[in-house]
């Protein structure tokens, strides 16, 4: 079996996503990235300018290495993110989008409502759509239906390194789901993005945790390290726990 | 409830009283309690108070860390752009008081182009647009043609002009405005009318009440500030927290942000009743941040140039360069500066800041925003 990450039939090697936000340069930013192995980058469409061919960011992310993912961060309703797509697209970016509707700037928690109507809005205009969403199993199933190449679930809050607080609403959302589910926010040390992939997910995001290390090339290669762990942890069949006890002469083992 | 009717349930005085009375004691219960989320009122209180100049370094340091935790190693970058200074008030502090026998200027909006063209050549993509109180010069339509004309040159344009209603400021959003700044200048209401000698904005309520107008009217930005120096640095800090937290609180769309206007001594011939040292402002900022870890802080070039290196680290998320606070002094620089709105003191060109940004060891972002989103 072909060990490979596949969004919108397209294959990635690596199941580490990278956030481009909060570097102390562009060129940190690269280094960082390169180390990471990761294939897909999101990029948020306020911090650049498409149409100018010296915009920092834009010009550290090699698109013929890199899958640029532009990100709507920032829009506070569906018209303001498809708004944001589709200049994207106009632009020249492939027709990927990362769907964030965040009203709240404290804790940047994604909108339920406005996210699956600009979802169904920018599917049906031919979007790939990557939608970042609160742990809700319900909302993961409707954008799928809704035709979302991932849903991607936060672990907690954007920035706040607190790991995965939302594990047992993301283990339904992963049981249930038909596409890959991308672990998204939250993720502050390469333990958690191992328990992310541990768990089933297919993929994690990562950008705070990575930003703002001492050293945040040597963290990128932690956390590719963490993904990967977590990934072959996942594929060896983890023991785990089980909610019940599981008695070792079976109950049951009469009937037979 | 406004802004307004929630300051009327404390008193200045007790509140001071309250903060000077805290002990070291208080200030290492309150260094205990940060967690990434801040610390609550309570301890906010201790870490304004003089028995927490002994614990600056400790503070500064979670101040560092919640800052980059919450807005990462960058600075953003804008640029002021004075479009009036026609004044119909007096107030004791200020260049554009309408006594002063100043140069009165309100650029065209062609001319105004021309200073957004130059503002966007030297990198800015936010910029500020600032002017007096004379609506009979400066008028709602005024701003909007303005705005107009600066739309395809900035990703985001705000404003600090006289407080208006919130169907003004719903016009303003509509033609393009995403961000309202206003500055208190003072929380104490004595204060206030002691510094406000004439004008509209003698109206202590009608100010204090401008940025609640402003969310309910939509913008996507809010800035606060208190002209340091006017009363009591430790009871403003402790408002301008308050203020913060009651407008994000009530216009939970809207990013709050927070400036920190020092006035100077010697600057003019007005005197500084509560002058603010370095050390206090430092104080000032680093508990603010404790208390509001996801408020913006925004620094002007009032401050020197060496100075507000020194404070890049300790919370500062925004800063102006390279600014000129005259109507028309970026395309047809004045050699006195005599119509400026206050002194300019750190007064190098825009790459420069940007050089030590980086030295600092922070990107600076010129764009953070962008047109679609208002």
């Amino acid at each position: 079996m072909e060990e490979a990450l596949i969004i919108a039939g397209r294959r990635f090697r690596s199941r580490l996503l990278m956030g481009t936000g909060k570097f102390s340069s562009a060129e940190v930013m690269k280094r960082a990235i390169e180390s990471s192995g990761a294939e897909i980058v999101t990029v948020a469409l306020r911090r650049v300018e498409l149409e100018n061919p010296g915009d920092s960011i834009l010009n550290a992310i090699d698109r013929t290495k890199y899958l640029l993912l532009p990100n709507t961060s920032g829009a506070r309703d569906a018209e303001e993110a498809v708004r944001l797509a589709r200049l994207a697209r106009a632009a020249g970016c492939e027709p990927w989008i990362k769907l964030e509707v965040t009203p709240d700037p404290r804790y940047l928690l994604p909108d339920p409502v406005e996210t699956l109507k600009a979802a169904e809005i920018l599917v049906k205009d031919g979007f790939v759509v990557l939608p970042y969403i609160q742990a809700d199993p319900i909302l993961a199933k409707r954008l799928e239906d809704a035709g979302t190449a991932t849903v991607m679930p936060l672990g907690s809050p954007i920035g706040s390194n607190r790991g995965i607080k939302t594990r047992d609403a993301i283990e339904i959302i992963i049981e249930g789901a038909t596409v890959p589910v991308v672990v998204d926010a939250g993720l502050g040390a390469p333990s958690h993005a191992a328990e992310a992939l541990e768990m089933g997910a297919d993929a994690a995001l990562v950008n705070t945790a990575i930003a703002v290390a001492r050293d945040p090339v040597a963290m990128a290669a932690a956390f590719k390290k963490g993904v990967e762990a977590g990934r072959e942890a996942f594929l060896a069949g983890l023991g785990g726990s089980r909610r019940e006890a599981e008695a070792s002469s079976p109950l049951t083992g009469f009937l037979r | 409830m406004s802004f307004y009717d929630e300051i009327k349930r404390t008193g200045w005085a007790e509140i001071e009283k309250e903060i000077n009375g805290r002990s070291d004691a208080d200030v290492q219960a309150a260094l205990g309690a940060v967690r990434p989320g801040g610390v609550d009122l309570n301890h906010f209180m201790s870490l304004l108070s003089p028995a927490a100049d002994r614990y600056l370094e400790e503070t500064a340091g979670h101040a560092h860390r919640i800052t980059r935790q919450r807005f990462g190693n960058t600075i953003s970058l804008f640029a002021p752009l004075y479009v009036s200074n026609f004044c119909n008030n007096s107030c004791a502090y200020c260049g554009f008081n309408s006594k002063n026998p100043v140069r009165r200027l309100a650029l065209t909006p062609k001319q105004a182009r021309a200073e957004g063209e130059f503002i966007h050549r030297m990198g800015f993509r936010h910029v500020l647009l600032v002017s007096g109180e004379a609506r009979q010069v400066a008028t709602l339509d005024y701003f909007i043609e303005i705005t107009g004309m600066l739309r395809p040159l900035f990703s985001s344009i705000a404003v600090e002009i006289y407080p208006m209603g919130v169907e003004e400021y719903r016009a303003l959003i509509a033609g393009g405005v995403d961000g309202l700044t206003v500055f208190q200048e003072t929380y104490s209401e004595r204060a206030y009318e002691r510094f406000h000698l004439g004008g509209k904005k003698r109206d202590f309520q009608w100010r204090i009440e401008t940025p609640d107008r402003g969310g309910e009217a939509g913008f996507r930005r809010i800035g606060l500030g208190a002209l340091l120096g006017l009363e009591n640095w430790r009871v403003e800090g402790f408002y301008m927290g308050l203020h913060a937290k009651h407008l994000m609180r009530k216009y939970w769309k809207s990013q709050v942000s927070i400036s920190f206007p020092r006035l100077r001594p010697a600057a003019g011939s007005f005197e500084v009743p509560h002058e603010v040292s370095d050390k206090d402002f430092v104080q000032l900022l680093v508990a603010l941040r404790l208390f509001l870890p996801d408020t913006g802080f925004t620094l002007s070039t009032r401050e020197p140039a060496e100075l507000r290196d020194h404070l890049i680290p300790l919370g500062i998320t925004s800063m102006s360069a390279g600014s000129k606070t005259d109507p028309g002094g970026y395309t047809h620089p004045q050699p006195e500066g005599a119509e400026a709105q206050f002194e300019i003191s750190d007064d190098r060109d825009p790459e420069t800041v940007a050089d030590v940004i980086r030295q600092k060891g922070y990107e600076p972002v010129w764009k953070d925003w962008d047109e679609a989103l208002s």
